[in-house]
């Protein structure tokens, strides 16, 4: 760069000097809404400290060896687990098939309106607001006056269960909960991706004499590769932060069998008063979220390269 | 959408049609991946069936037929009950007014920034790129208390306004992140003969830049008004007051209370709906092109 004239150097510096004023607002909005709160709250998982006025006692990394001691801790981050097969993988491996059979068979052999129909039906769910979905399964989970166990006494079942009530069935209502709220996402992301595979490429395959399935696994799946990391990535971040369908289901109960990181960490600021404590959850949450989509990231980048070469 | 979705439909057809000879097998495996679909979809709508029905039944109706049955006759005391308890235009107005600024402000931020970054190529711009991606991807647990006792310090806890400086740079975030990738693949050709015509940086930016990447703005600005609605978690931390809430938290604070009746609940469910759906519904095309452009970026 130095090699350059130096006039045209300066000149380009000063044309690009400009530039900064336009990125001036985003950066002072950035500081004061995510940087420096982020940085306190590191500073508050350093403390022992109630919250509001009272005093603050250093800690230093005590918050954090006491968080390895905590069984309701590492229960929540199994929790996690949870999330992320309700709502990245069951949902996708659902959403895959239901695009597939969308695009490739209701709507080339029903009709594009059937096909558009269902999928707005499957998306209805990503558009209400959670809170809404949680309180309204919620109440259909209810033990005595819901929806559910209505249909269930109908067809005979004396003593059915009280979903969210109990520590063994809590975790698999919540969780087929999120599958309901999230399929519409892949349904259509995958809807979309299938439209930009060239169709060539099936009839190639076709008189090549491919059945549907090989067609599917030989081309549909490795096309629509980028989609597919987009939403790993993206779903596998969101159910890892998941918040307001626990608290509008079950607050984390019973027996924390519905605990996840993010309720934890509201519970320690707001019921417990450990305010350290729980920035502290917060801050491992965030580290393991940077994490994940760290690796999802390289995966992606190392398989975009090997298709690459694969090509060369 | 639907152009792309017909084209191939069109040429694939006549193939198949001189091709396939059991046709009264393919008519029956159509019948049964329709019915299969069909199914999923009477699950995926049941809840807004059950939420539907049992919104306008009386409470005596409710507890002698059950929430299967259909209403006996139509109750509306659910819903003014409702509406009333909560107080409803309120809660509706919070909403509206905090998502349609964070929306505007959002996206405008979002267009500044990225113009820096995919067309003024500031330096750093990939750890810019990197900062806002990570800003993006943060819990907002990490965020929540600090931000919750910096609005105190200031006088904005209670206020719609925490929540509209909050979003905005959240959402803007996201914004920057989109934007500054489609602004980096921006014409130079249109760009320099604008610096030929003495254009300075501001004109370039609303007369050349501005006119094009509008369609994208126009989704962005869907999104952050749908997100911003739907956000939960620090509005029921900030809006403790019932003046300030929005309909979501609103909805939300009434499930504790135990004398609250199962028409009421589920007439408060539908009318906190309905606005995204009404809004959903309108911008339906708008969105589902937003989508796909977001999953192939």
């Amino acid at each position: 760069m130095s090699v350059q004239t130096p006039r045209v150097h300066r000149a380009a510096r000063r044309r690009q000097a400009v530039y900064w004023l336009y990125l001036l607002p985003g950066v002072i909005a950035l500081t004061a809404v995510i940087i420096v709160p982020f940085g306190l709250n590191v500073f508050y998982s350093l403390h022992r400290w109630k919250g509001g006025l009272s005093p603050m006692h250093w800690y230093g990394f005590g918050n954090y060896t006491d968080l390895l001691h905590d069984a309701a801790f590492w229960s929540s981050f199994r929790n996690s687990v949870w999330m992320i097969v309700a709502m990245v993988v069951v949902p996708t491996l659902i959403g895959l098939i239901l695009a597939a059979v969308l695009f490739d068979y209701i709507g080339k052999n029903v009709g594009n309106r059937t096909a558009s129909f269902l999928r707005a039906t499957y998306y209805l769910p990503q558009i209400m607001p959670v809170a809404v979905a949680g309180i309204v399964w919620n109440w259909i989970f209810n033990a005595e006056t819901g929806s559910l166990n209505a249909m269930l006494h109908s067809i005979g079942v004396a003593h059915p269960p009280n979903w969210l009530g109990s520590p063994s069935t809590a975790l698999p209502a919540v969780m087929l909960v999120l599958v309901w709220i999230q399929i519409g996402y892949p349904t259509v992301i995958f809807m979309s991706a299938l439209q930009r595979v060239d169709p060539e490429l099936y009839e190639a395959a076709e008189l090549d004499g491919a059945g549907w399935f090989r067609r599917f696994r030989a081309i549909t799946i490795p096309q629509i590769k980028p989609e597919t990391f987009v939403i790993t990535l993206t779903c596998t971040i969101a159910a890892l932060k998941v918040f307001a369908p626990i608290y509008v289901l079950t607050r984390g109960g019973p027996e924390l069998s519905t605990l996840v990181p993010s309720y934890y960490s509201f519970l320690n600021f707001f019921d417990k008063s450990k305010v350290g404590y729980g920035a502290a959850v917060a801050t491992v949450l965030t580290l393991v979220i940077v994490v994940v989509a760290a690796v999802i990231q390289l995966l992606q980048n190392r398989s975009a390269r090997r298709d690459e070469e694969g090509v060369r | 959408m639907t152009t792309l979705a017909q084209a191939p439909t069109e040429v694939a057809a006549p193939v198949k049609a001189t091709r396939t000879g059991d046709r009264h097998h393919r008519g029956a495996l159509r019948w049964v991946v329709l019915v299969g679909c069909a199914v999923i979809a009477v699950l995926m709508l049941a809840p807004f069936v059950l939420m539907l029905i049992n919104a306008f039944k009386s409470p005596g109706d409710y507890s002698t037929h059950g929430p299967l049955s259909l209403p006996t006759n139509l109750y509306f005391t659910g819903l003014t009950k409702f509406w009333n308890t909560v107080d409803f235009p309120v809660k509706l107005w919070n909403s509206i007014w905090t998502s349609a600024a964070v929306s505007v402000l959002g996206t405008g931020l979002s267009l500044l920034t990225a113009y820096a970054i995919g067309v003024g190529r500031v330096r750093g711009r990939a750890w810019l790129v990197a900062v806002f991606l990570l800003a993006n991807m943060l819990p907002q647990e990490v965020l929540l208390y600090p931000l919750y006792t910096m609005a105190q310090k200031v006088g904005l806890n209670n206020s719609g306004w925490s929540i509209v400086i909050i979003f905005t740079v959240i959402q803007s975030a996201f914004g920057t992140y989109l934007l500054a990738s489609v602004l980096g693949t921006f014409p130079k050709a249109l760009l320099e003969a604008a610096a030929l015509d003495g254009a300075n940086s501001w004109r370039v930016l609303w007369r050349v830049v501005f006119p094009i990447v509008r369609p994208t703005l126009a989704v962005l600005m869907i999104f952050f008004f749908i997100w911003t609605w739907n956000e939960f978690f620090i509005p029921l931390v900030m809006l403790t007051t019932p003046a300030s809430q929005t309909v979501p938290i609103a909805l939300s604070s009434l499930q504790g209370d135990r004398l609250l009746d199962v028409p009421t609940l589920n007439a408060g469910a539908l009318v906190s709906l309905l606005p995204t759906l009404l809004f959903f519904l309108f911008f339906q095309r708008t969105l589902t092109r937003g989508v796909t452009a977001g999953a192939v970026k």
